[in-house]
């Protein structure tokens, strides 16, 4: 649910990046994180376990520019990606205005692919969106390992409704911008309809 | 919908602000911030400078889903307050209206007890503003300014 500012000319936007566990979302945030002016940025937030996993949510809050006079601000988060966090993910999926699925390309991780992809659309379900109403962007991630399916075979699995996609290397940033700008351009198409996601 | 936009106009806001500051100095507080649900900052008073008030925003959000989240596990409604003790301040939170979140931050030269008392108050009367900026937003006459936003608007946003 984005909140517009009358008084601040602000608008804000939440993200959220979902995918199974190691896929590489916290791995996108960082890299936007890294590369981005301070003064566009505030603090990135990890709740995280002691071996790095996102224990609650990944959080990142960030400033696009101006559009008729109003500042773009987009709250980014992940979710944890392991199956039993779910009580987890449906809360970060609370008030969402745009959703990037990140698939991990290796051939071993399909199933999960699949998985995180329903769980996503049964969450979603129950806070009332649907998936195929709401901002949605899909990013095939380590498109550098080697035993990867190839992007024919990820769009026909993961994408048949044909949303805009993605070939990344989140960790060396390939791939992050592109995704994150198609998202934040979907989010703000949509405000302009005036719809909300439901 | 399921979701309604959240707004924020001058008037509203004036008034919120109002009594944010009031609460401020009624309850001898440090800080006080109201956020919105999905940890969206709307009004904050007090000694902010040197807090990261995004971040707690966030924070505070996620917290209050969490509990919630537990409320509804134990078949409660949700947690209305919570009460956090540390060495040099203190927080309380509490929900207002199942929609915003009102967290005070406070240290010795008060006391809990004020502090509930005042936050009381305060939530009845944030309560009825956000009632009425509600309403106002689901009046279909209500326009918003991005309804005459082109695509060139958008794709200039990320041209640098
Ligand atoms: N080879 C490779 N490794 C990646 C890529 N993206 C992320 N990783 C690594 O995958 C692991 C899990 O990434 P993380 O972002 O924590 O996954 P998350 O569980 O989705 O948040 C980390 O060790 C990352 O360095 C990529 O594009 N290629
Ligand atoms: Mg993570």
């Amino acid at each position: 649910m984005s909140f517009i500012n009358y008084l601040s000319r602000e608008i804000n936007c939440k993200i959220v990046y979902y995918g199974p566990g190691l896929c590489g979302k916290t791995t996108n945030l960082q890299y936007i994180y890294n590369k981005t002016n301070p003064d566009a940025k505030g603090k990135m937030i990890s709740l995280a376990t002691e071996t790095e996993r996102t224990l609650f949510f990944d959080f990142l809050p960030l400033a696009l520019g101006e559009i008729r006079g109003f500042k773009t601000r987009f709250h980014l988060y992940t979710v944890p990606g392991q199956v039993f966090y779910d009580a987890s993910r449906k809360l970060i999926l609370k008030g969402v205005d745009g959703v990037v699925f990140v698939a991990d390309s290796q051939i071993a991780r399909m199933e999960a692919n699949i998985e995180s992809m329903e769980n996503l659309r049964t969450n979603l379900a129950e806070q009332g969106y649907s998936l195929d109403k709401l901002p949605y962007v899909i990013q095939y991630n380590k498109r550098d390992m080697p035993s990867i399916a190839p992007v024919e075979e990820l769009r026909n699995l993961l994408n048949p409704q044909g949303v805009p996609d993605f070939e990344a290397i989140a960790k060396d940033g390939d791939g992050v911008f592109d995704t994150l700008k198609a998202i934040a351009k979907l989010v703000l198409t949509e405000l302009k309809r005036g719809g909300a996601g439901g | 919908m399921t979701n309604p936009q959240m707004v924020m106009y001058e008037e509203e806001f004036n008034q919120i602000q109002a009594i944010v500051d009031r609460l401020v100095r009624e309850a001898n507080a440090q800080v006080v911030f109201i956020i919105d649900k999905n940890g969206q900052l709307i009004a904050s008073a007090g000694e902010t400078d040197q807090l990261d008030t995004t971040s707690l925003a966030s924070l505070t959000a996620g917290n209050i889903a969490a509990t919630g989240g537990i409320a509804k596990l134990l078949r409660e409604n949700e947690f209305a307050a919570q009460f956090h003790e540390g060495e040099k301040s203190n927080v309380h939170i509490q929900l207002v209206g199942n929609r915003v979140i009102l967290v005070v931050i406070f240290g010795h030269n008060t006391t809990l007890g004020l502090v509930r008392l005042r936050v009381k108050k305060a939530s009845e009367q944030l309560n009825a503003i956000f009632e009425a900026l509600l309403a106002k937003v689901q009046d279909p006459a209500h326009e918003t300014p991005f309804a005459e936003i082109t695509d060139d608007d958008i794709d200039n946003l990320f041209n640098d």
